[in-house]
């Protein structure tokens, strides 16, 4: 299915190694967060709040804490006074008071499940039987779910200090819209003006949860030295520690995080919530604490990503050139300040250029859960629209819908609305391998079936990484490394090591270690380990091929100019010596060889993919049946081609979701009706069809071996490839996700196809 | 504190007792109780297969079974999955095939799969995704797990395949399987 | 000279221009410019601790993450953009 980089210029970079970390994970040995057991430890629950706003006026712990086998209760009283502090995460700003509210609540609950006090007991029991003995006090207060109600001037206000931010500017009366987002380039109203045809529409889509499988999980220990260890499920252990730290008032270095094996993040494992509060809970009580959340605590206390109300709307000339764009977008941020806004606002047009165009986006506050980043954060929602209007564009025109993306495809050169210009990136490509794929050129045949094709764009970014590597006598390398693993990134980041050193993928042991063990490094998620952390691996593997270089002259007496390297061979003079044989000999020459680096890339690398689908739509049901899809992706370079398929497939997977099922469903209390797997329905093996790959490289210049980052790219174009295909199906153009049977019904019956 | 009911049941092979309250699931017992975590936990109510196991050779959901149920059952987790140290071949599939990403799902997989290819080295692959759709994975998509669990059949239809004295000579793992599960 | 784009927030301090030519080295210098021309920008720019949260600069199309320390060259284009993260 793929072309790759299998069987070109490199040795281990494009192999399909099995993976490190694999024979502990098939057979039920890797240590999850939930799998820890410590001596002494005891177990903690949370009290979540029933009303979706209410301000607290009491809580009374006394009879709880009376409760044999209760060890320790906690509430805000527990937690620092933070006054809007502004902690920089390496991945965006969070403001502490807030995030100190979300973790407990501090004068009022703003959505259903927000916690409000915690209990430590013997067991899970009785932890739950206090948590009902705990008295709260609440004075429900209006709640506002729907973000265009939330808007309106008069709506009940989340926060009364949230002002307005217009990038630096604030407004003066306390607003739910704290953020407003606006892009302008080009005369756009003359553009439109002078456009032969334009398309406009409105769009909504739900509130999705990240959905991984681990519930949220901590465990801490706050020792008698004042020490806290954390062991917990994250998607980075030095943010996490830097959260914990800032939280609780507590200087970093007294605080190590040990992150354990993850189960799925996606972007809501970033934020703390359990942490802190397992963290007090065990100085209460002096013993170790693990905490950890139901499936229906995870959905109503945790990051769902923003449901959004967007408008796009694009003029193009006869000749197939868009000409002007215009987006608004509105994106719910539950109950906190989101960060998904800007993204959204920078990626609604990436794709295509576009000389005048305008972009206005709001941030807005509901009482929901706060959101949080869910893959490609603030894409999914922005391409859905762009994307579906793209091609009714198209349709219009009388254009190819792959024609008329090549003839406006962003490449190199491309000013971005946002207005940097794309280096060389892949997106034509992308484009072409659709038109080339068995895929596009099979006739889709049959009734009530479709064929839909959208593009998505992505950032994926670099930040910090570090990492060493020791050589071991056999000529085997331990490497360390901070990024925890939550996709096969130990293996992709060992071979990174392995094609430096010349060695195979097997002799490169990789370890995830705390944030004691390792340097800084931010954390998994951006599409970033591959690429930054791979490029940390790579440069360790210089620095110890200096070094060995030292010791090969050593051995022979001669200069390090004068020896050459070619894979794993040190040579000079007439003398050859192997990278394992000259680690057999480290003892005489020096001594152990150890390697580091730290890095910090700067910038995106620019992730684009083109997805196809061919659906069939049950014209009494409204049932849509994913029949064949074939996910395209620039990737740059592909490490490890079955991991990278991996990303692309399971990405998709979870688009197909957001398009077809998944949603909050709220009632009129702002209660969520559907906090189970079972009634929040995601994909199971029987929803879905094999997803086809087709993996494009277009090396990205700024990285060693070309690598861009995956793992976002792949959920953005799927809600708007299928509701394209939909169209071709039906006839119906949907703009609301997701696109379930009775939606989907009535508008089939509407139009009266 | 809630009075414990003596249990004895049999668990990878050998024979267990353990006290438990009658709200404990046998999930809560399995990793609890007697320390194996190898089966998770993500949902804690069916909906995700995360805690699969089989009890008398059937895949359940062991969060909805009660400890003070397996009396004298017999019962396979993950961790008894491998024999002599050596992986059985749906693992050595899952590995080789990449069909887990973050892991998490993947003992409950294993046991389901196994369930079905010890009955039937040979789904087909509508057969196989019917099979897996108690399972829940968020981070595959499935297409590699559903290969992985085809690339299994072949080789346990193949270990079968030999004749079944010189399988039971050779010891192996498949055989071993199939006779357990055959005791039943 | 760097080419310095105003973000559309911050053309009403600038009469409605939406790039410049200045003098500057360091982003610091950039938005000290910047300031001098259209006074008021540098409170949009700049918190007590560098670059406004929720801010991120943009030298030719690579976000720096060195703050106001981050090298302009004669030649950069430099943008005022929203911070992203990533999932
Ligand atoms: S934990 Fe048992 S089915 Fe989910
Ligand atoms: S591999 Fe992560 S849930 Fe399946």
């Amino acid at each position: 299915m793929s072309s790759t980089t299998e069987g070109t210029k490199y040795k281990v970079i494009g192999t399909r190694p099995v993976r490190h970390d694999g024979a502990d994970k098939v057979t039920g040995r890797a240590v999850y967060g939930a799998d820890l057991r410590l001596s002494g430890m005891v177990r903690g629950r949370i009290l979540r709040s029933p009303h979706a706003h209410a301000r607290i006026k009491s809580i009374d712990t006394s009879a709880a804490e009376q409760l044999p086998g209760v060890l320790a209760v906690a509430t805000r009283n527990d937690l620092p006074n933070l006054k809007d502090k502004i902690a920089n995460l390496g991945e965006g700003a969070v403001n502490l008071a807030h995030l100190s509210a979300n973790v407990l609540a501090h004068d009022k609950a703003l959505y259903k499940g927000h916690a409000v006090a915690a209990v430590a007991a013997i067991n899970n029991h009785v932890a739950e039987e206090a948590l009902a003995l705990i008295k709260v006090d609440y004075e429900p207060l209006p709640a506002v779910m729907d973000l265009t109600e939330a808007m309106r001037d008069g709506a009940p206000l989340l926060h009364d200090d949230v002002h307005t931010n217009s990038m630096g500017k604030k407004s003066e009366k306390p607003s739910n819209i704290s953020t407003h987002i606006h892009f302008e380039t080009g005369d756009v109203d003359d553009a439109f003006a002078k456009a032969d045809v334009i398309v406009e529409r409105e769009f909504r889509t739900a509130s999705v949860h990240q959905g991984y499988i681990e519930p949220h999980v901590a465990t801490a220990l706050w020792n008698a030295d004042g020490h806290l260890t954390v062991w917990c499920a994250t998607q980075g252990s030095f943010t996490a520690r830097q959260q914990t730290s800032e939280l609780l008032q507590i200087p970093v270095s007294r605080v190590t995080v040990v992150p354990c094996e993850i189960g799925g993040g996606f972007g809501g494992k970033i934020a703390v919530y359990l942490e802190p509060v397992a963290a007090i809970l065990s100085r209460k009580c002096g013993r170790p604490v693990q905490l950890v959340m139901n499936r229906d605590e995870v959905f109503e206390g945790t990051g769902p990503t923003p449901g959004s109300a967007t408008r796009v709307k694009l003029g193009a000339t006869n000749d197939g050139k868009l000409v002007a764009g215009e987006a608004w977008l509105a994106y719910d941020a539950g109950a906190f300040p989101g960060g998904m806004i800007g993204p959204g606002c920078m990626c609604v047009f990436s794709c295509y250029e576009f000389p005048n165009a305008r972009v206005d986006g709001y941030d807005v506050l509901v009482n929901k859960p706060k959101t949080q980043a869910y893959r490609a954060p603030g894409a999914t929602q922005a391409a859905f629209a762009c994307e579906t209007v793209i091609d009714e564009l198209a349709e219009r025109l009388g254009v190819d819908p792959i024609e008329f993306r090549l003839n406006n495809a962003a490449k190199e050169g491309t000013r971005r609305v946002d207005g940097p210009v794309y280096p060389r990136v892949g997106l034509v490509e992308t484009l072409e391998a659709a038109r080339n794929s068995e895929h596009w050129k099979t006739p889709l045949e049959g009734p009530h079936r479709g064929r839909g094709i959208a593009s998505g764009y992505w950032f994926n970014i670099g930040l910090k990484s570090s990492a060493a590597a020791n050589v071991n006598p056999d000529g085997t390398v331990s490497l360390i490394e901070g990024s925890t693993d939550i996709g096969g990134t130990r293996a992709s980041i060992a071979m990174q090591l392995a094609e430096t050193l010349g060695i195979r993928a097997e002799d490169v042991k990789p370890r995830v270690a705390d944030t004691d063990g390792v340097g800084y490094t931010d954390v998994t998620g951006g599409s970033r380990v591959t690429f930054a952390t791979g490029m940390a691996a790579h440069e360790v593997g210089l620095d110890i091929q200096r070094q060995m270089t030292e010791r090969a002259a050593a051995l022979w007496e001669c200069d390090v100019e004068s020896v050459e390297v070619e894979g794993n061979t040190y040579k000079a003079n007439g003398n050859s010596i192997t990278f394992a044989e000259l680690a057999g000999k480290l003892g005489q020459t020096g001594g152990p060889v150890v390697g580091r680096a730290a890095v910090d890339p700067q910038g995106s690398s620019h992730g684009f993919g083109t997805h196809l689908v061919d659906v069939e739509v049950d014209p009494d049901t409204a049932k849509v049946t994913i029949l064949r899809y074939t996910a395209i992706q620039d990737v740059g370079t592909a490490i490890h081609p079955a991991y990278v398929e991996g990303q692309m497939q399971g990405g998709a997977v979870q688009g197909i979701g957001w398009a077809l099922n998944e949603e909050y469903f709220f009632d009129d209390q702002g209660h969520m009706q559907n906090a189970s797997y079972l009634d929040y329905r995601m994909p199971t093996s029987l929803d879905v069809p094999m997803i086809d790959t087709i993996i494009v490289e277009v090396p990205n210049p700024a990285h060693p071996f070309g690598v861009r980052g995956v793992g976002e790219t792949p959920i953005i174009a799927p809600p708007a490839a299928i509701a394209n295909a939909i169209h071709g199906a039906t006839g119906v153009r949907m703009h609301e996700l997701p696109m379930s049977p009775p939606r989907l019904w009535a508008q089939m019956n509407k139009n009266g196809s | 504190m809630a009075k414990k009911t003596h249990v004895t049941t049999t668990i990878n092979g050998q024979q267990v007792e353990f006290l438990c309250e009658a709200r404990q699931s046998l999930l809560e017992v399995l990793r609890d109780v007697l320390h194996l975590t190898g089966s998770k936990e993500g949902c804690n109510n069916g909906n995700c297969g995360a805690c699969t196991v089989l009890l008398d050779g059937l895949p359940v959901d062991s969060c909805l079974v009660l400890g003070v149920e397996v009396e004298a059952a017999e019962i396979t987790t993950i961790e008894g999955v491998a024999q002599d140290s050596c992986l059985h071949p749906i693992q050595q599939c899952f590995l080789e095939d990449a069909a887990l990403q973050c892991g998490v799902c993947t003992p409950g997989f294993i046991m389901t799969a196994k369930a079905l290819l010890d009955r039937d080295p040979n789904p087909s692959e509508e057969e196989i995704r019917f099979q897996l759709a108690g399972n829940l994975c968020r981070c595959t998509g499935y297409d590699k797990i559903v290969r992985a669990v085809q690339d299994a059949g072949q080789i346990m239809g193949n270990q079968r395949g030999a004749t079944s004295a010189a399988a039971q000579a050779n010891g192996s793992r498949a055989s071993k399987a199939k006779a357990r599960a055959g005791s039943k | 000279m760097a080419r310095v784009f105003i973000p559309a927030q911050w053309r009403d301090l600038s009469g409605g221009t939406a790039d410049v030519q200045l003098e500057g080295a360091t982003v610091a210098q950039i938005i000290d410019a910047l300031d001098a021309r259209f006074p008021g920008m540098a409170a949009r720019a700049r918190d007590e601790d560098g670059i406004a949260a929720g801010l991120a600069v943009s030298i030719d199309d690579v976000i720096t993450s060195r703050g106001l320390r981050a090298k302009v060259a004669a030649d950069s284009e430099v943008h005022f953009l929203p911070a992203i993260g990533g999932g």
